[in-house]
């Protein structure tokens, strides 16, 4: 199944920041759900984590890996976290 | 209640805000800053925060744990910025009527802040290298994070 391109802003923290070398970028990308484009962005900045270790969020809520992208959505990727 | 904050942790003061006449326990946690991880010898610590989720995960884990053991009282107070060995990274109280209760809220919400908030850490140490840490490994230990539902 092909998906049609949509341009989707892209936000890094932590390791995946250091990874991507910036911490925000806008990608046009044929992506249909949130792990789409962490792999997408995996393959392009080199990063090793796997993403059952990660999390992600679109604009500014927590989410599922399944869950779809659409035009000018922020999907927010999380390096594992390590509070306290 | 959940902050971030970049200015150093008050235990003092915050236990004071749990004060409650119905409460008979009290329990807190204050996660420090330690010298040496994995075998590494620490200098320092960097934490980067990101606020606004940090804040609505932060505010559901609290829900929860008052869902869960009545007549709580909680608070969370977590650092962001450059910290040194020994400073207060971390902090949670918990005031309810039975100790029972504050002993398993109290450990409740630090392990969820820990597995769940976008909070990461960066250690640099004595011999000139850094790192992010992350807390995989807890779960590989057989600490199991919390369900989030």
């Amino acid at each position: 199944m092909t998906s049609e391109t949509k341009a989707i802003t892209v936000r890094y923290f932590a390791m995946f920041r250091e990874h991507a070398g910036v911490s925000e970028e806008t990608i046009s990308i044929a992506a249909e759900t949130a792990a789409d484009v962490f792999e997408a962005t995996r393959d392009k900045h080199g990063s090793a984590e796997p993403l059952a270790h990660c999390k992600v969020a679109i604009n500014d809520q927590m989410a599922d890996w399944e869950a779809v992208v659409n035009e000018g959505d922020t999907v927010l990727l999380f390096p594992p976290v390590a509070g306290g | 209640m959940i902050r971030i904050s970049s200015e150093a942790i008050d235990p003092c003061a915050l236990r004071d805000a749990l004060f409650d006449d119905a409460a008979g326990a009290y329990c807190s946690f204050e996660g420090w800053i330690r010298n040496v991880n994995e075998g590494q010898s620490v200098m320092r610590l960097e934490y980067e925060v990101y606020e606004p989720l940090s804040i609505t995960e932060g505010e559901k884990i609290l829900a929860e744990a008052a869902a869960k053991f009545p007549h709580l009282h909680a608070h969370c107070v977590h650092r962001s910025g450059l910290l040194e060995i020994g400073d207060c990274a971390v902090w949670v109280g918990v005031s309810s009527p039975h100790r029972d209760e504050a002993f398993q809220a109290c450990r409740y919400i630090i392990d969820a802040v820990k597995f769940r908030l976008p909070i990461w850490k960066k250690e640099f140490y004595t011999n000139g290298d850094s790192g992010w840490v992350n807390c995989e490994r807890c779960a590989q230990h057989g600490h199991a994070p919390p369900n989030s539902g």
